[in-house]
């Protein structure tokens, strides 16, 4: 068992009042899983992976990754944890403009204090790994939105993280990219084992997945092997 | 730490004119503290120079009481005080910081010396043979003292360049004979002090400081003295230190050794002439009118270092989903409070380099134009140069812990 929650909650203040977003969410993920966590929009499905991916806390309940409680982690814990044993695809790819397709992907293993020769060899390797060995020297902004997204997947599976987390990874592509992108993962889980929690409210790419589980306002419901 | 560096470089390069402007308060601020910096020192050295003579370094050790010279034109030798010999002065010269010493007799005001009708107006010396050596002289024409005269008592006399001129109105002063006290005694040569620049009279202290200084002097053989003066006289002592800076030094160190083996009164003293601390005290004079200027530097140095701060903060907010990525894929807080600082410090460290630039051509400028002296301080570029770098710090923290502190998740959803 990788990733154990239990009875999590979120609350966001709403005014006067709050809004519980989550509901008692109780999940379990084991290596090598490839799950789908479909809702429809506003469901609370990115907060979900927010909290998965260790950028948000639980209002309550527990949750450990890898045998370690994360409701427990101080912020440089979580950093650690972020930075090494998760690797995060966004919906809208979060690259950074002035830095080239190889110098994006070799970012987080500078903050995990690797030398430079050794993070731009892995980062080349990662890049090869999602087919843009040939575009290493490229900005984003010389790059289309699926070449993008990949670069971005290269940059969340450089520092070999026990957990790849997608956010509607196809959400800002066209049909032909987000195919090739959803072959990418399909290919990394099984060619490398990865274990995936990818978020879509599109049933098509639901359907790459292994299991699938959906959300409704904020409560998350029993899985469906596929 | 070096590729932060490089970054922030990158960054300040990629706006050129944002980040001048930004610089330009800092610009300003350790321009104007160099240029008065410069000037204050430059003052400072002409002052020391003037004062002391270039090079000489020569303090005069001499019996005071109460603090005022003790005059022998006016009353008699005092009580308790022995004449020094030749062997206490050889054993002056082995004190710390002292090269050479000489004993000599002096009459600031002589009376009683003429050249035929001409009554002379100057200082008489009795000198001994280190005396020239001492205080740099040369002689110009004739001869100088040679052991004879000295051992021989001869009733000799070497006049200075303006003597020459002022009491032999255009005649070869060597082989005429002036009266003093009644006494003849043959002018043999001519001496003048080396160094040739006279000193740069800019104010009435230098005025003072000049007035009667070398100009008009006879001297004749210490032994001679004796024969117009009192013999038992106590001598002064010129003083020739090893460096300037060790002048007071060494002219304590005389006048301490003198007065614990021939002086047992009370009243007088040997002390030292304390040019250095005249000359200290006419610095700190100039120091402190310019000192006030470099408060109002200060200010600028500071809207600068808001202006720093400012400018980080739109940086901030331009690049908040920059940082929220960068939390977002594990980059620790430090490393990104470490980033902005580090932006913030070569920023200003530029606009401090760039300071000191123009405040050396500032300071050169208005020493063309307004003929003030100029000495550039190595250490005070450096100063200047640091405490830019830590204004750029002070000022950086504020935005750079703003940056660290961001929310990842907002950050990422920011426009
Ligand atoms: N920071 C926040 N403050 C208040 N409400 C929020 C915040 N973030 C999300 N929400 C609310 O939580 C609910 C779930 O949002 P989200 O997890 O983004 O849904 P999804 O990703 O499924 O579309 C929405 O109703 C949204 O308005
Ligand atoms: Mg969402």
């Amino acid at each position: 068992m990788i990733l154990e929650m239990h009875d999590i909650c979120k609350d966001y203040p709403m005014g006067k009042t709050v809004t519980r977003v989550l509901k008692n969410v109780n999940l379990t993920v084991n290596e090598g899983d490839y799950l789908a966590i479909m809702g429809p929009s506003g469901s609370g499905k990115t907060t979900l992976m927010n909290i998965i991916g260790c950028l948000d806390v639980p209002t309550s309940g527990s949750y450990s990754l890898g045998g370690r409680d994360i409701t427990a982690c101080s912020a440089k814990e979580l950093a650690t944890v972020r930075n090494k044993e998760i690797g995060f695809v966004f919906q809208s790819f979060h690259l950074l403009p002035k830095l080239t397709a190889l110098e994006n992907v070799a970012l987080p293993l500078l903050y995990g204090g690797m030398k430079k020769a050794q993070r731009l060899e892995l980062a080349r390797q990662a890049l090869e790994t999602v087919g843009l060995a040939d575009r290493i020297d490229h900005r984003p902004d010389q790059l289309s939105g699926g070449q993008c997204q990949r670069v971005a997947i290269a940059r969340a599976i450089v520092g070999k993280p026990k957990l790849l987390l997608a956010d509607e990874p196809t959400g800002a592509l066209d049909s032909a990219s987000g195919a090739q992108v959803m072959e990418l993962f399909q290919q990394l889980h099984e060619d490398s084992g990865a274990t995936i929690i990818m978020i879509t409210h599109d049933a098509g790419i639901a359907r790459h997945a292994q299991m699938t589980r959906t959300i409704r306002d904020g409560i998350l419901s029993g899985g469906v092997e596929v | 730490m070096l590729e932060n560096v490089s970054l922030a470089l990158q960054g300040v390069w990629s706006h050129k004119l944002r980040s001048f402007l930004t610089m330009l308060g800092i610009i300003i601020g350790i321009a104007a503290i160099i240029t008065i910096v410069s000037t204050i020192k430059g003052t400072n050295e002409q002052i020391k120079q003037n004062l002391i003579g270039q090079g000489t370094n020569v303090v005069t050790v001499q019996l005071t009481q109460d603090g005022y010279e003790y005059d022998m034109s006016w009353s008699d030798p005092p009580q308790g005080v022995t004449p020094l010999t030749e062997e206490r002065r050889s054993e002056l010269e082995k004190l710390d910081g002292v090269e050479e010493v000489s004993l000599y007799y002096q009459r600031q005001w002589s009376d009683n010396v003429y050249y035929g009708n001409t009554n002379f107006s100057g200082s008489v010396y009795g000198v001994d043979s280190h005396y020239f050596s001492v205080n740099d002289y040369t002689v110009n024409y004739g001869r100088g003292f040679i052991d004879s005269d000295f051992t021989q008592h001869r009733k000799v006399a070497l006049v200075d360049s303006n003597t020459a001129r002022s009491l032999f109105t255009g005649e070869n002063p060597v082989g005429c004979t002036i009266e003093m006290q009644g006494e003849p005694f043959t002018v043999v040569g001519v001496v003048s002090k080396n160094g040739g620049s006279g000193p740069v009279i800019n104010s009435l202290q230098d005025y003072w400081m000049y007035a009667g200084n070398g100009s008009n002097s006879i001297f004749i053989p210490g032994e001679t003295w004796s024969v117009i003066y009192r013999y038992d006289e106590p001598q002064k002592v010129a003083v020739r230190a090893k460096s300037t800076d060790a002048m007071t030094y060494a002219g304590d160190n005389v006048a301490k050794a003198i007065n614990e083996t021939n002086v047992t009164s009370d009243k007088v003293k040997y002390q030292a002439d304390d040019l250095l601390k005249q000359a200290s005290d006419l610095q700190n004079l100039t120091s402190s009118a310019n000192s006030q200027l470099i408060w109002i530097a200060a200010i600028s140095l500071v809207v600068g270092g808001i202006g720093v701060m400012n400018i980080m903060l739109v940086s901030v907010t331009e690049r908040t989903r920059e940082i929220g990525l960068k939390i977002a894929i594990g980059a620790q807080q430090s490393r990104i409070r470490w980033q902005f600082l580090t932006e913030a410090a070569v920023l200003t460290s530029l606009g401090g380099l760039l300071g000191v630039g123009c405040g050396i051509g500032l300071a050169y400028m208005l020493s063309h134009v307004m003929g003030t002296p100029v000495a550039i301080s190595g250490s005070a570029c450096l100063i200047a140069v640091v405490f830019s770098m830590v204004i750029g710090i002070v000022f950086g923290l504020a935005p750079a812990v703003k940056a660290s502190k961001l929310n990842p998740i907002e950050a990422l959803r920011h426009e």
